[in-house]
């Protein structure tokens, strides 16, 4: 017991150690050169957005036991049909709606295979991931433009703050969505009782069962959930990030974000902090290349990030321990 | 009852062969069947798209050739991938491992000459086993040493293989003939090229025999019931024979009637002047063969599979499950690398960013299909690289977008899983003993 004891306030004073030091960076940064330094950090908040919304997606599927692979698909059919649904209607609302729709419709069909039909998950889960390539693909049209895309939104005196004020407080709403969803998926899952019979669910079913929970239900629910959330993820890309639709442009942002749930533990707000790192990590390497006199190589600067999270995840990260009955369809008795 | 057990030989293992290939059979017919309703829907005629595909799989010489170079290295990463998941690992990194492994081959291939070409191939192949091997070894050693998650140090890994390789090509190898622009090695020596062997139609001929005899086999076994009025054997086995010659050539006379344009010449008994193999091709299928012989009839094996399905009873029964676990990447590394290598010495030449992209995800998908058999891998790889082979030409003749082929992969995929619904379909009971896939075991378990 004092071990673990010992271990987790060690971790604690790595983890302190490590933000004060990032902080001091920045700021350090930032007296050398404000604009660039300002635009990494707004960078890397834009480019962690549809990968920590993929991997809420994740931990809303896992920690109620089902395994989700199909996070990429989810997203990749959202952003086509979101921006199919843009192009037609004009109305970027509607379009949101329709891409969380979709992802939600092929989380139906994730817990369909994983809980109703007991399948093997990741067979569901590369099922979806083939589809949705495939069905973009194919009913994909070039020269189809989007009416408009999401643009900023400038939340009042927040926005004046030095450095913090344009990284956070000015940005387009799924960006706003995203974070507030971290915090708002914590707070439920570790301190309301849904949290708990989710996680009781994904833990040991046999016993949530016993005490009256639907563990069917809690499944459907969670996985549809999640696919919505993973639906705003594929929005973002074309509604809000790019503005346009084009073959397989999630680009492996899914696996990415099944890597950030491991990394973070299946936590919300852990997840952030490693989507984050990834999002710092891709505006390094956009940055560099947009410099373009560095004397490394921007492939070199593109590894970092996947070469960070080796490491971390070797060094301190150490076991991750998944939701114990994840991968597994229960069995009513 | 009493007859089974007397056929308990040659014929009883071929009717075992039939009922673990039927539902998948029915599956793929099922997928092509919706398939076909996507494609009415979006205004095409099926017939017209679904022929396009054969004839761009199956219609010449260098068609046929065409399906047979993009199955081989579809075997290697589809068995790699089978390979670790017979260990309860997911080795979402096969494409990384197939990077890597093609630009070694790559690297030997050209910066290696004066070599005769039976020691230059197999020393390119080599260099992408053993440098694939290296590269699956990593996430084996983090996880039994870290307990670092392999499903995310893979991908990981496939990112940097994928920056590593194109600073490499774009970078010190990069060619530097005046005509090229683009980031890409230079060609690798006329020694290290993979040829491709023409079969003879004369063997051709012997070849397509015997597989008509086995299939007959076959036939006959399905319609055993229908058959045994007929007491005397080899009476049974003719009229097999017989039913297959009058299907085959009914069905090939049906094709004709349905496709006009399938074949450029009037149907004769081939339409091929010789068959050409790649010899690529044949590696892949010994490779299956030794694998398969490994992991089913060796202690070793045995090992491997233990610990995929249960690593707690595996340690208790004093296996070494951290280096089953190493094993078992380094393995599927190696046949992954082995995949990149066959790709580079074969078909392309050359190292060249982007020209391998999606051989090892698809390498997944193969796996499941294949169910998770080290032979079971080669059909499935063959009717995916006949899809992908075919998918230009329907894109090319019929105007149909070839991403309809991963729809009707993805299709296969779910019916192939969800057996209860072919079989509900097709009318065809479980056997005994037939189990669900099952992968994910070894998703939390170190």
């Amino acid at each position: 017991m004092n071990l673990i004891t010992y271990l987790k306030s060690k971790k604690l004073i790595t983890s302190i150690t490590l933000s004060i030091l990032g902080l001091a960076l920045v700021i350090m940064f930032y007296i050398i050169n404000p604009q660039i330094t300002q635009a990494v950090l707004g960078s890397t908040i834009r480019q962690s957005t549809p990968i920590i919304l993929g991997a809420l997606c994740g931990i809303m599927c896992e920690r109620a036991g089902v395994v989700n692979i199909g996070i990429e698909g989810q997203m990749l059919m959202s952003a086509f049909i979101g921006f199919m649904v843009n192009a037609w209607t004009g109305n970027l609302l509607i379009a949101i709606l329709a891409g969380m729709a979709t992802g939600a419709l092929l989380g139906l069909l994730l817990a369909f295979t994983a809980v109703t039909l007991k399948l093997d998950q990741i067979i569901g889960g590369t099922v979806i991931n083939i589809l949705a390539t495939g069905l973009t693909g194919y009913f994909y049209q070039a020269g189809i433009t989007t009416k408009g895309k999401l643009s900023p939104i400038t939340l009042g005196g927040l926005a004046e703050i030095p450095l913090i004020g344009p990284v956070l407080f000015d940005n387009p709403p799924i960006t706003y969505a995203a974070i507030i969803l971290v915090f708002v998926l914590q707070f439920l899952l570790f301190k309301t009782t849904w949290g708990l019979r989710m996680r009781a669910v994904g833990e040991h079913p046999r016993a949530a069962d016993t005490v009256g929970i639907n563990v069917f239900t809690t499944r459907y629910i969670n996985v549809v959930l999640g696919g919505a959330i993973a639906g705003l993820a594929g929005a973002f890309l074309t509604l809000e990030a790019v503005g346009s639709f084009e073959r397989v442009m999630t680009n492996g942002r899914g696996f990415v974000a099944l890597a950030v749930m491991i990394f973070g533990k299946w936590t919300p707000i852990g997840a952030w902090g490693a989507s984050l790192l990834f999002g710092f990590a891709n505006a390094m390497q956009t940055q560099f290349q947009f410099m373009g006199t560095f004397a490394i190589p921007h492939q070199f600067i593109g590894m970092l990030p996947y070469l960070l999270t080796i490491i971390v995840l070797a060094g301190f990260g150490g076991r991750a321990r998944p939701p114990a009955a994840e991968g597994e369809p229960y069995e009513k008795e | 009852m009493k007859e089974e057990n007397s056929e308990k030989s040659f014929l009883y293992w071929l009717n075992q062969i039939w009922l673990s290939v039927r539902v998948p059979l029915a599956a793929v017919i099922l997928a092509l069947l919706i398939g076909a309703v996507i494609l009415l829907v979006s205004d095409v005629n099926p017939l017209d798209a679904y022929s396009a595909l054969l004839k761009g799989a199956f219609g010449q010489t260098t068609q046929l050739r065409r399906t047979l170079e993009k199955a081989t290295p579809l075997i290697f990463s589809g068995l790699a991938v089978a390979f670790a998941f017979k260990a309860g690992l997911f080795n979402i990194g096969a494409q990384g491992q197939l990077i890597i492994g093609a630009m070694a081959s790559a690297i030997i291939g050209f910066m290696v000459t004066g070599l005769p070409p039976l020691v230059h191939i197999p020393l390119a192949l080599l260099g992408g086993a053993v440098v694939g091997a290296l590269y699956g070894a990593i996430p084996g050693v983090l996880k039994s040493f870290t307990g670092a998650h392999e499903v995310i140090t893979t991908i990981m890994l496939n990112y940097i293989a994928i920056n590593l390789t194109d600073y490499l090509a774009d970078g010190p190898l990069k060619d530097r003939s005046p005509l090229n622009v683009v980031a890409r090695t230079p060609k690798i020596a006329e020694s290290a090229v993979i040829p491709t062997y023409q079969l003879d139609l004369t063997l051709g001929l012997v070849v397509v025999f015997i597989i008509m005899i086995l299939s007959s086999i076959l036939f006959f076994l399905v319609f055993r019931k229908n058959t045994e009025k007929i007491k005397n054997k080899f009476l049974r086995f003719f009229a097999g024979f017989a039913f297959v010659i009058i299907s085959g050539v009914g069905l090939g006379l049906l094709l004709k009637f349905l496709f006009p344009n399938l074949y450029a010449r009037p149907i004769t008994f081939l339409q091929y002047d010789v068959i050409p193999i790649p010899v690529g091709f044949f590696i892949a299928i010994a490779t299956c063969v030794v694998i398969w012989f490994i992991l089913m009839r060796t202690s070793l094996g045995y090992e491997i599979r233990t610990v995929g399905i249960n690593p707690y009873a595996a340690k208790y029964a004093g296996m070494k499950v951290r280096l089953m676990v190493i094993l078992a990447m380094v393995v599927s590394g190696m046949l992954a690398g082995l995949g990149g290598s066959v790709e580079t010495l074969a078909i392309v030449g050359r190292y060249q960013p982007g020209f391998n992209i999606g051989l090892g995800f698809d390498g997944i998908t193969i796996a499941l299909l294949g169910r998770n058999h080290p032979l079971g891998v080669i059909p499935t790889a063959l009717l995916v690289g006949a899809m992908q082979a075919g998918g230009n030409m329907m894109q090319f003749e019929a105007g149909v977008p070839s991403e309809i082929i991963d729809v009707i992969q993805a299709l296969m995929l779910f019916f192939v899983a969800a057996d209860m619904i072919v079989r509900w379909i097709i009318r065809a009971k479980a056997r005994p003993g037939e189990e669900k896939t099952k992968l994910t075991t070894g998703w939390g378990n170190q």
